[in-house]
């Protein structure tokens, strides 16, 4: 047996390790944060939401189209993928649970909650802007839903699985048919997490570049038709920041910007939310 | 007496467990039925049987007949949310919905009978008046029920059973997790809504047994001991084992 002081140091060595370990895991977020402010702070002005994004060269513009078309497709895509997610999820919480197929379509919608998003980006290219013949933000739209359907499978299901059985029996032993029981009851009792789940798939697609990449392109210029390419903030940052043109590199930083505030405050709001009792 | 339910030789089991090996009890009508048993014994499972609560669950089966108003509730085509708003039920832990007193009472109302504003506040006062609750709660009908305490909440379970109107209650020990003061209240209930309900009751507490109940029944590994009268069972009792139990000698 090792003596006491021994014990001590040898606490002292492990905690200062643990504490080193959580620091350089911590320290990248700051870093992230610190230089996205101190790069794209500067750009940030009125015209970031007022302009068009400018030509090369050019020295104002703003983010106005790109702005437009990452909350039109964010809202679409949201809107497709949001129910399909919250009725499959209910199926295998809910009508489901016992059925042998539950365990096989919750594994494939991990795969599919896993899988990188470019190969989503490719597989829209081809079931939807190959036979339009077009890159549209409809095509983008569909992409980011094909994110968005997994994540809520899972937040749905899980958080339906949270609700206690005795609250399903109590409302059954009244004789409500099934379906009220779990729209009336376990809905509202799940409701705070279910919401939680719709604000990170929205966190999740808001910064995706990938699968708009090859759905969507983008658009130098403002255009509000769906079955147009349409500009979008991930793709503007990407194609801004590779290349030389100072201003375009200063507009690609002010975006980056902006996204990670929008995530981060629909992160921290989707913890917020979560976390008080009853979602009110 | 009038036999409201009566059920006939009964089996049940959990997958490949018998967890009821043939009972045959009669539940009379306007009468407080008390079973009794130590754990496991199958007097919930009985319980459960009744309003064919087992129904929610896969690998769950009875056998045997439950006869109510004539015909076997244990019967495929039974509409089991009709069954269900006949024969009402009250749980061991009080289970208020996440939403408003008021609305928890009106929510099972509203989608049987359609029913005026005026009509749906009268019967959720009747109701929440029967469960002795009224005058708790009326000036805070539009507070949550989960901000209620424990015997309140119980009396809210109890107001929502009985405002859609049940011919019979089954009350699943529903005074466990309450506190004297509580279980007193809940107890003089039972026997107010005795006189418009045929009521069954698992208990684990026998003075309440003794208290509540007309008739007791005695269950002891899925099966049926004794039942008769509730002064003959914890006066003198037939069988050995009752007799063992209601002096606390096991169980």
């Amino acid at each position: 047996m090792p003596s006491y002081a021994a014990r001590q140091r040898k606490s002292t060595i492990v905690m200062a390790l643990c504490l080193m370990a959580t620091i350089i895991g911590v320290a990248w977020l700051f870093l992230i944060l610190f230089s996205l402010l101190w790069n794209g702070l500067p750009g940030l002005s009125l015209s970031t939401f007022t302009e068009m994004t400018p030509p090369p060269g050019s020295q104002s513009g703003g983010l106005l189209n790109a702005l437009y078309g990452s909350l039109v497709m964010t809202v679409i895509g949201v809107g497709i993928g949001a129910p399909i997610g919250i009725l499959a999820g209910t199926y295998l919480a809910e009508y489901g649970r016992h059925s042998k197929m539950t365990p096989v379509i919750r594994f494939i919608n991990d795969i599919l909650l896993s899988a990188p998003s470019i190969i989503i980006g490719l597989f829209v290219y081809g079931a939807v802007v190959v036979p339009m013949r077009s890159f549209s933000a409809v095509a983008g739209s569909l992409a980011l839903a094909v994110i968005v359907i997994p994540v809520v499978v899972r937040t749905t299901e899980d958080m339906l699985l949270l609700v206690p059985n005795t609250l399903r029996e109590a409302a059954s032993a009244l004789g409500l048919p099934r379906s009220y029981v779990i729209r009336k009851v376990a809905y509202r009792a799940a409701r705070a997490g279910l919401i939680t789940g719709v604000l990170l798939a929205v966190a999740r697609v808001g910064g995706e570049t990938a699968p708009l990449l090859f759905t969507v392109l983008s658009n130098q210029f403002w255009s509000a038709n769906l079955l147009k390419p349409m500009a979008n903030l991930p793709v503007t940052i990407n194609n801004f920041i590779n290349n030389p043109d100072a201003n375009w590199k200063h507009l690609a930083w002010t975006g980056a910007l902006l996204i990670t505030v929008a995530v981060l405050s629909l992160n921290i709001s989707a913890r917020i939310f979560g976390a008080s009792k009853d979602g009110r | 007496m009038l036999e409201k339910i009566s059920v006939k030789d009964l089996k049940f089991f959990y997958g490949a467990n018998m967890a009821l090996k043939g009972i045959n009890i009669p539940l009379y009508a306007n009468k407080v039925t008390a079973f009794i048993g130590p754990s496991g014994c199958g007097k919930s499972t009985l319980l459960r049987v009744l309003n064919r609560m087992y129904d929610l669950y896969p690998a769950q089966h009875a056998e045997g007949q439950i006869v109510f108003d004539g015909r076997n509730i244990l019967d495929a085509g039974e509409d089991l949310n009709l069954l269900r708003a006949r024969i009402g039920m009250v749980f061991q832990k009080p289970t208020p919905f996440p939403m408003t007193i008021y609305d928890n009472i009106a929510f099972g109302l509203k989608l049987y009978e359609n029913l005026s504003k005026s009509e749906l506040d009268g019967r959720i006062e009747d109701a929440l008046k029967r469960a002795a609750l009224w005058t708790e709660v009326k000036d805070k009908l539009d507070a949550s029920g989960l901000s209620l305490s424990g015997g309140q909440q119980q009396r809210l379970c109890i107001a929502r059973t009985v405002a859609i109107k049940p011919e019979v209650i089954l009350f699943d020990e529903p005074c466990s997790a309450l506190d004297p003061i509580s279980t007193a209240k809940i107890e003089e209930l039972i026997d107010e809504l005795k006189h418009e309900y045929t009521i069954a009751i698992v208990t684990h507490n026998m003075q309440q047994a003794a208290r509540v109940s007309e008739y007791t029944a005695f269950m002891y590994l899925g099966e049926l001991v004794e039942f008769d009268e509730t002064s003959k069972i914890f006066t003198s009792p037939r069988d050995p084992r009752t007799q063992d139990y209601i002096t606390g000698r096991f169980g």
